[in-house]
């Protein structure tokens, strides 16, 4: 058994090796037949494919063994050794990592799977399964590694993929520079994080969550540690969180990287590698329980990105950005779940939004494939009889994320904002603005779900054929909507398998420490089901007739550039940041590098110059000059020598 | 000292030096190469002189066998010496070392 957990992760680096290779040597040398997006497409499937089987046989001997023994681990060798410090390249599957590699290969694979349909027409498909490989198999390292710095070797990997495939299509200068974009954001959170490993290190004296957590459970050791410290530590290691899950200030680049083909956005910035800093909190919860403070600012900058990301939401007519700035807002909620205390709500809407929110991304895709590439919704409307299978699959995403019983969001979502109203760490205003933004949700999915697939059609029939997606889409899109329906039975309150599943890493509140009863509980999921489906049913009143829509859009109509730009977001960032940065930049170039640096490098040249030119002179040509020369030489050498003998 | 010899050695000397110096005189202001190859032989001769005067005094043979190298080499030299300057006459057309400036460039 242990000799297989080297195999999740490895069979991806295979299929990333070969077909990287493949690519690389064969496929792009110039005047090679374009290759088609089949055979890589199955390489890269059957890598993860088989990574998700080995997952499967991993769950279930994990389901097998003792609650508090639920721990597979497999050394592979000795990564780095300086003293006493000793880095094992080490593999460690617990209750809460299994979850991870089972969405990950899971959602994975049927993301493959699309990808060859959706890659059909691609140039360079072999490049896109070697990069989408590539990032499996750095995501599963980031949720298998048993010590921070293995954790961090993910970290960064799944960020290389990540500006990889943002900027798939290069020769486009906006998709690169989003994928830059993406890039730098992440280095601001991951100097974060590394000052933050550097400090646990520091306090700790190792690396491996297993002893951080062995330590953590001493109550003599912890009363040891300055909570000055822990605070900094978390909130460190917080901002290295904000960058790879997109939270405020950092999220800005997660819109963007949309530019990156659809099926991209599905799993990297929608199922896995933005929940990463979910499962960083996770897993470390014992240390972010220590600091009051950390937790309060983890819960309010989720609270803060939820509620300002739906705002946002609702301007966009980009089908691609309504999705991203959903995907923010719904990593807001997890962020606001970890940081009143409930990280099992947390890693239970990462399961959930998982699903959804991949099913709508990949939905969104076969929406644009079958639309030629159009991903303005305005331009959309009337697909539900086109597209019947997409329509259907979108439909159970819509009311997962709007939080419809008994569908998966609902689960996870209430759970999310029972704890932020009664969980000891939770606050009634953080409750509030959560329901808040679980209205906008549902309202802004409501307006896509139906610009896109209801009423008539606002395109040109002659120039636009809508057609439904190719099998090899749709069944993907299927399992996933399945999924979206039965996901959230893992969560039910009370009697919640997830809960009791995560025990062993999670330790799960006392009922009693709740700030409100069982009554309230309910009352409470009444009230939010009630605020969805009032928000469903205004935005469906308000869009049915999109003459109101315009007429109430020109009544707000500064809200509504103000949404529809952001909150300004970006200019501010770019007034804030990047011109200073520029403006320094370009004074460095004209004051010290041209001022400065050339000058002394253009002097020793010139000086050179100036001494040849004096120099030369001696220089006649007429041999008897020299010759002269010459004797004068001897005269003084022959005097010194005799002078020397006397 | 020998019983054969007449001359004093610092009049050998005196004659030699005064010998070196004509030909280095014709070396630095003789403006025909020519010539100066004719100065440099002077010159080496007036060193051949002085060698042999000094063996003999000093009775060494060192010096004798020196002036067999000089007088070797300065045959080969001024064979080589030869070659150049009529080969320099031929594309130059002219010995003057005025006009032969090419060291310069």
């Amino acid at each position: 058994m242990n000799a297989m957990l080297k195999w999740i992760p490895l069979l991806p680096l295979i299929g990333f090796t070969i077909n990287g290779f493949w690519y690389a040597l064969i496929q792009c040398r110039p005047g090679a037949k374009k290759a088609h997006a089949t055979v890589p497409g199955l390489i890269a499937t059957a890598a993860i494919f088989g990574a998700f089987l080995i997952s499967l046989q991993t769950f279930l001997a994990l389901k097998g063994m003792p609650a508090e023994g639920r721990v597979v681990e497999e050394t592979l060798f000795s990564w780095m050794k300086v003293g006493e410090f000793d880095l094992k390249m080490a593999l460690r599957v617990d209750s809460l990592s299994t979850l991870f590699t089972l969405v990950i290969t899971g959602v994975g694979t049927l993301i493959h799977l699309y990808s060859i349909g959706y890659m059909g027409h691609d140039e360079t498909p072999g490049k896109f399964f070697a990069y989408l490989n590539l990032f499996c198999f750095a995501m599963l390292m980031l949720v298998m590694g048993s010590s921070l710095p293995i954790l961090f070797l993910g970290w960064e990997g799944v960020g290389l993929c990540s500006y990889l495939l943002i900027g798939y299509w290069y020769q486009d200068t906006e998709k690169a520079s989003a994928g830059k974009k993406a890039f730098i954001a992440n280095r601001v959170g991951d100097f974060g994080f590394i000052l933050g490993m550097f400090l646990i290190y520091t306090h700790f004296g190792t690396l491996e969550f297993a002893k951080i957590t062995e330590l953590l459970g001493k109550s003599e050791f912890v009363a040891l540690l300055s909570p000055a410290a822990i605070t900094a530590t978390c909130l460190l290691l917080f901002l290295g969180c904000t960058g790879k899950s997109a939270q405020i200030p950092l999220f800005v680049w997660l819109p963007d990287a949309m530019a990156g083909p659809t099926p991209v956005s599905a799993l990297i910035h929608a199922a896995t590698m933005v929940t990463s800093g979910i499962y960083m909190l996770a897993r470390l919860n014992l240390l972010f329980s220590l600091s009051h403070t950390a937790m309060m600012v983890i819960a309010v900058v989720g609270a803060a990105t939820a509620f300002f990301a739906a705002t946002i939401a609702i301007a966009q007519n980009d089908i691609k950005k309504v999705l991203a700035y959903s995907t923010v807002s719904q990593l807001g909620y997890m962020f606001l779940a970890c940081g009143v205390g409930a990280y099992g709500a947390g890693v239970f809407h990462v399961i959930t939004h998982a699903f959804f929110k991949a099913l709508m991304f990949l939905g969104a895709g076969s929406v644009i494939h079958g639309m030629h590439e159009e991903q303005d919704i305005m331009k959309m409307g009337g697909l539900r009889g086109k597209m019947p299978v997409t329509f259907v699959t979108f439909l159970v995403g819509w009311i997962a994320i709007s939080g419809i019983p008994p569908f998966s969001g609902f689960f996870s979502k209430d759970e999310i904002l029972w704890n932020a109203f009664a969980n000891p760490h939770g606050n009634k205003l953080l409750w509030v603005v959560g329901l808040l933004t679980a209205m906008m949700t549902a309202f802004y999915m409501t307006r896509m779900f139906y610009l896109t697939f209801m009423g008539s059609s606002r395109f040109d029939h002659e120039k636009v054929h809508a057609h439904e997606s190719p099998a090899l889409m749709t069944i993907p899109l299927v399992i996933l909507a399945i999924l979206s329906v039965v996901g959230g039975f893992i969560g039910i309150p009370h009697m919640s398998w997830l809960e009791h599943w995560l025990e062993p890493v999670i330790p799960a509140h006392e009922p009693s420490s709740f700030t409100a009863g069982v009554t309230t509980e309910y009352a409470l999921m009444a009230v939010s089901t009630v605020a969805a489906i009032c928000a469903i049913l205004f935005a469906w009143k308000t869009y049915t007739n999109l003459k109101t829509a315009d007429a109430r859009k020109k009544r707000h109509a500064k809200l509504h550039e103000t949404l529809e730009h952001k909150w300004y977001v970006d200019e501010a960032y770019e007034s804030a940041f990047i011109q200073p940065i520029y403006e320094i930049s370009v004074k460095l170039w004209k004051g010290f590098d041209v001022g400065v640096i050339d000058r002394i490098v253009l002097g020793f040249g010139r000086v050179s110059q100036w001494t040849g030119q004096a120099a030369r002179t001696v220089q006649t040509g007429s041999i008897q000059v020299y010759a002269i020369m010459i004797l004068f030489g001897l005269v003084l050498s022959l005097s010194y020598l005799i002078k020397g003998f006397i | 000292m020998s019983e054969t010899s007449g001359v004093a050695p610092w009049v050998i000397q005196s004659f030699c030096a005064i010998i070196f110096f004509i030909g280095l005189a014709g070396v630095m202001m003789r403006r025909n190469i020519l010539v100066i190859l004719m100065s440099v032989e002077i010159m080496l001769n007036a060193v051949n002189l002085s060698f042999v005067t000094y063996a003999r005094q000093m009775a060494d043979m060192g010096g004798q066998m020196a002036v067999f190298f000089i007088i070797v080499v300065a045959a080969a030299e001024s064979a080589v010496g030869l070659g150049l300057l009529i080969s320099m006459f031929r594309t130059l057309k002219t010995v003057d070392t005025d006009e032969i400036r090419l060291l310069k460039e």
